[in-house]
C-alpha cells in the first residue's frame, strides 16, 4: 500500500546527505573528542566544524552553541538552570510538555509560573506577557512555532519586552527549525532550544543556544565537555548529522522549497476544508491570516472522533496525528487547542497534518482522495450523528 | 472495503485475548496474505495512577492488572510480535460515566454492583464494534470463554456456555444484543485454559504463563470501600451519611453501623457484632439505612425478580419456562420456573431456596448450555 507521511512535526526521516555525513563517525573516526591523540583530534575537528555550522544557523558565536540530547533537554536546562526559589517564571499554556512539566515541578521549589493563554487564533499577545511581569520575574519562555497549529509566535516583540525589563528569554524553537530563518540576535533571546530530528537530522541530538554571559547552570555535571555547560561524551555522529541537516535546512530556506511547501499545504487544507463540517484551527485572526510555518495545518471535523480518524487514515496509508498520546498510547485532546478555547469535543475531533519538505503533489492528491472517504464513513457510523450500535 | 475480512481483536494484555490475536493473525497468514486482516485494539478505561496515594491506595499500581500500563505494554508487545497494527483507544471518560460512577452509586444505595457486566452491556462491546467499523473491521473477537453460534432454525444468534466450564464467562455477557453477537467472535469457546496457554506457547508469546486477573480492573487491590472513599474524595464529594441500625431478623437492636456501603447480602465478616452462632447480612434497606442480619438458613430465598432484561435465545419471554438460573459468577445454576411479571420484569421461583440473592447482581437464565437471557436482580 502507498504510504504518505504527514506527521513531520512528530519526526522526520534523515536525508541521504545526512546519513552519508555521519557514516565515517561510527567506525572509522570513532574517537572521543576529548582524547589527546589523533583519533580524538579527528572527532574534535568534526565537532568544531559542526559548531561553526550551527553558529551560522543561529547567527551566533560558536562558543554559544551547546550540543545536547534534544529539545527536552534544552527546555529543561533553560528552566532548571536559571530559576531559583522565589523566582517568577512566565510561559504560555500552549508550550510543549518539556516546558510545562518542569514549570509544574518547580512550583514545589517555590518558583511560581504564570501560564499566559493564547487568543482563539493561537497567537500569544505580547501585551499579556508584559502584563504578567513582576519584580521577581527571572525568565520568559515562549515557543517559536506551535507544534499543533504551526502558528508562529511574536518572539521578536517578546524579546524586546525581555530586553526592556532585564528578564531572561528562552525560545523553544524545536518546531521552527528548518521552517523559518533563525537569527538569535533579532529574536532577542538568551536561550534557544532545537532538536535535529524535526529537520531531517538524527534523533537524540540537539542544541541549546546560550547567549554569552547567561548564568545558566548545567543540568548534567561531570566532565568538562561543552565548556562545562553540558557534561557527557559528545555524540559525534549525531553532532555531524545535526550540522549537515542544518546546512541543508539553511539551503532549502533560500531555494524556494518553503514556498513550494506552503503551496502544497494550502492546497491540502483547501481540499479538506471544502468538506462540509470542517474548519481550520489557528489559521485566522478575524479576517487576517495568522503567520504559520509552511508545513502545518490543523483541521477540525464535526461529528467524528479524531482518534478513530487517525486510525482509519493510518490503515489507509496516511500518517497524521490528533491530540497528544498519553502514557498508554491513547489519545488525549490537545491541550493547545483547548487553551485556544476549543471545547473538548472539537479539540478531540481535530487532526494535524504536517508535511515533510520532500512532500509531493502526488502525496497531497492521495491524501485528498483518502480523507473525504474516511470522513464520510466515520460520520455515517458516528454516535454523535446517530444512535450507538446495538 | 475490507469490511468483511478484517477482524479487530480486543486485547487486554492477558493470555486469553493475546492468544485470540495470535490465532487469528496466523489464520490471516495462511488465508489471505498481505493485507492487515487482524487489528489489535485496547480500550484505555481507567488510569491506574489516578487515585494513587489517597486513602491507602498504593502510589505505584501493582503489575499485571487489567488496563494498567503493564497490560498495555504486554498487549502492544504481542501485536508487535505478531506484526499486526495495534491501537489504544481512549474511553476513560465514558468508562467513568457508565461504569465507575454507577458502581459507586449502587454501593451507596445499598446494592452490590457487577461492574464487568455494566461495562460489557454499556461500553465495551458497543465501543469496540463502533471503533472496529470506523476503521474498516466488520467484526470483533475477544478472549471471553463463551460460544456464539447462529441458529438458522430460530434465526437467532445463540450464546452458549464454553467447553471449559471453570472459565465460563457467559454470566457477564447476558446483555449482548443480537446485533452485537452477529459481529462478535469468541474463538476460545471450545478450548480449555490449559489448551489456550499451550497455543500461546506455540506462538511464542512471552506472556503464556501470565496469571489470570480476577479483580475488578479499576480496583487493583480489591478493596472497594477504600476505592469508594478515595474516589469520592477526588471528586470533592462527601461520603453520604448512611450509618444506621444493625438489627436481628427478630427486630432486636444489635448495634449501629458506619454506612450501608460496607455491607453486601450474605456477608459474614466485619459486621461488628458478636454472636454465639455466625451472623450474615440478610437485607440492606437503603431508605432507613437499616441492615438486618441473621442465621445462614435465613439467607435462603425462593424467588427473585429481574428487571432490565435482555433475551438471547428467545425474542421475549411470553409464557412460563423451566430454566436454570445463575445469580452470581461463582454460583451453580439452579432450577427455577421463570415467568413474565410485567413489561420488563420476570419472576423466578426456584425449586430449592437459594442462598444470598443479592440486589444489584444479575440473574442469568440457562436452557441447557444456552443462555436464554438475563436481567438485574431488584
Amino acid at each position: 500500500m502507498r504510504r504518505v507521511y504527514m506527521d513531520a512535526n512528530a519526526t522526520t526521516p534523515l536525508l541521504p546527505e545526512v546519513v552519508e555525513a555521519m557514516r565515517p563517525y561510527w567506525m572509522e573516526h570513532f574517537g572521543n573528542a576529548s582524547s589527546i591523540h589523533l583519533d580524538g583530534q579527528r572527532a574534535h575537528a568534526a565537532v568544531d566544524q559542526a559548531r561553526e555550522t550551527m553558529a551560522r544557523f543561529f547567527n551566533c558565536h560558536a562558543a554559544e552553541v551547546v550540543f545536547n540530547s534534544g529539545g527536552t533537554e534544552g527546555d529543561n536546562t533553560a528552566i532548571f538552570g536559571l530559576l531559583h526559589p522565589g523566582d517568577h517564571f512566565i510561559t504560555t499554556s500552549i508550550e510543549h510538555s518539556a516546558i510545562l512539566e518542569p514549570a509544574k515541578r518547580l512550583t514545589l521549589d517555590g518558583v511560581e509560573t504564570t501560564f499566559v493563554a493564547p487568543q482563539l487564533s493561537g497567537l500569544i499577545d505580547p501585551v499579556n506577557i508584559r502584563r504578567a511581569i513582576r519584580p521577581e520575574t527571572r525568565l520568559i519562555s515562549v515557543m517559536l512555532a506551535n507544534n499543533e497549529t504551526g502558528v508562529l509566535q511574536p518572539v521578536e516583540e517578546i524579546g524586546r519586552i525581555a530586553a526592556d525589563t532585564g528578564i531572561f528569554f528562552h525560545i523553544d524553537a524545536v518546531q521552527g527549525a528548518g521552517k523559518v530563518q533563525f537569527d538569535v540576535r533579532r529574536f532577542g533571546c538568551h536561550l534557544l532550544s532545537i532538536s535535529a530530528h524535526k529537520m531531517h537530522g538524527p534523533k537524540g541530538i540537539g542544541v541549546l543556544f546560550v547567549r554569552r554571559g547567561t548564568p545558566v547552570e548545567p543540568l548534567l555535571v561531570g566532565g568538562s565537555h561543552e565548556r562545562r555547560q553540558r557534561a557527557g561524551t559528545e555524540n559525534v555522529p549525531g553532532i555531524v548529522g545535526l550540522a549537515k541537516a542544518a546546512e541543508l535546512a539553511m539551503h532549502s530556506l533560500e531555494d524556494g522549497t518553503i514556498h513550494r511547501l506552503a503551496a502544497l499545504r494550502d492546497r491540502l487544507e483547501a481540499g479538506i476544508v471544502a468538506l462540509p463540517g470542517t474548519g481550520l484551527n489557528g489559521a485566522w485572526d478575524g479576517d487576517k491570516p495568522v503567520p504559520r510555518v509552511a508545513n502545518t495545518t490543523n483541521i477540525w471535523f464535526d461529528q467524528l472522533e479524531g482518534e478513530a480518524l487517525v486510525i482509519a487514515l493510518d490503515l489507509k496509508g496516511v500518517s497524521v496525528s490528533g491530540g497528544s498520546a498519553c502514557h498508554s498510547g491513547a489519545t488525549e485532546p490537545s491541550h493547545v487547542l483547548m487553551a485556544m478555547g476549543l471545547d473538548k469535543t472539537r479539540a478531540r475531533a481535530s487532526l494535524r497534518f504536517s508535511l515533510l519538505k520532500t512532500a509531493t503533489d502526488a502525496d497531497v492528491d492521495h491524501v485528498l482522495r483518502v480523507v473525504p472517504e474516511a470522513v464520510e464513513h466515520l460520520r455515517a457510523l458516528s454516535p454523535v450523528a446517530a444512535g450507538t450500535l446495538g | 472495503m475490507t469490511q468483511h475480512t478484517t477482524i479487530a481483536v480486543a486485547m487486554s494484555g492477558g493470555v486469553d485475548s493475546s492468544t485470540v490475536a495470535a490465532m487469528l493473525a496466523h489464520q490471516g497468514d495462511t488465508q489471505a496474505r498481505g493485507s492487515a486482516s487482524v487489528i489489535g485494539l485496547t480500550l484505555q478505561l481507567w488510569d491506574q495512577t489516578r487515585l494513587a496515594g489517597r486513602h491507602g491506595i498504593p502510589d505505584a499500581p501493582k503489575a499485571g492488572r487489567c488496563c494498567s500500563l503493564d497490560d498495555v505494554y504486554d498487549a502492544r508487545r504481542v501485536a508487535e510480535h505478531l506484526g499486526i497494527p495495534y491501537y489504544v483507544v481512549n474511553q476513560q471518560e465514558r468508562f467513568e460515566r457508565d461504569v465507575v460512577r454507577p458502581f459507586v452509586d449502587e454501593y451507596l444505595a445499598g446494592r452490590t454492583p457487577i461492574p464487568c457486566s455494566l461495562c460489557n452491556n454499556h461500553l465495551k462491546f458497543d465501543q469496540l464494534l463502533l471503533t472496529a467499523r470506523s476503521i474498516g473491521a466488520g467484526r470483533i473477537a475477544t478472549g471471553h470463554y463463551a460460544v456464539n453460534e447462529f441458529d438458522p432454525a430460530r434465526g437467532r444468534w445463540i450464546l452458549k456456555r464454553p467447553t471449559d466450564l471453570a472459565k465460563d464467562q457467559t454470566y457477564f455477557l447476558f446483555g449482548l444484543t443480537q446485533k452485537q453477537l452477529s459481529r462478535t467472535l469468541f474463538p476460545l469457546g471450545r478450548l480449555t485454559k490449559p489448551e489456550v496457554r499451550e497455543i500461546a506457547r506455540a506462538h511464542g508469546l512471552a506472556l503464556a504463563e501470565k496469571p489470570d486477573s480476577q479483580e475488578i480492573c479499576f480496583i487493583p487491590g480489591g478493596d472497594y470501600k477504600q476505592f469508594l472513599t478515595a474516589y469520592l474524595e477526588e471528586q470533592g464529594e462527601q461520603v453520604p451519611e448512611t450509618a444506621g441500625e444493625l438489627v436481628a431478623s427478630s427486630g432486636e437492636f444489635l448495634g449501629r453501623h458506619d454506612g450501608i456501603f460496607n455491607f453486601t447480602v450474605g456477608q459474614r465478616k466485619g459486621l461488628g457484632v458478636s454472636s454465639p452462632s455466625p451472623l450474615y447480612v440478610l437485607n440492606i434497606d437503603p431508605a432507613s439505612h437499616r441492615v438486618t442480619v441473621g442465621a445462614d438458613a435465613e439467607l435462603a430465598t425462593r424467588s427473585l425478580r429481574g428487571r432490565r432484561l435482555n433475551w438471547i435465545s428467545i425474542p421475549v419471554l411470553t409464557a412460563p419456562m423451566r430454566v436454570k438460573i445463575k445469580i452470581r459468577h461463582r454460583h451453580e445454576p439452579a432450577w427455577a420456573k421463570l415467568e413474565p411479571a410485567g413489561p420488563d420484569e420476570v419472576l423466578a421461583t426456584f425449586d430449592e431456596p437459594q442462598r444470598a440473592v443479592t440486589p444489584g447482581q444479575s440473574a442469568v437464565f440457562y436452557d441447557g448450555d444456552e443462555v436464554v437471557g438475563g436481567g438485574w436482580i431488584v
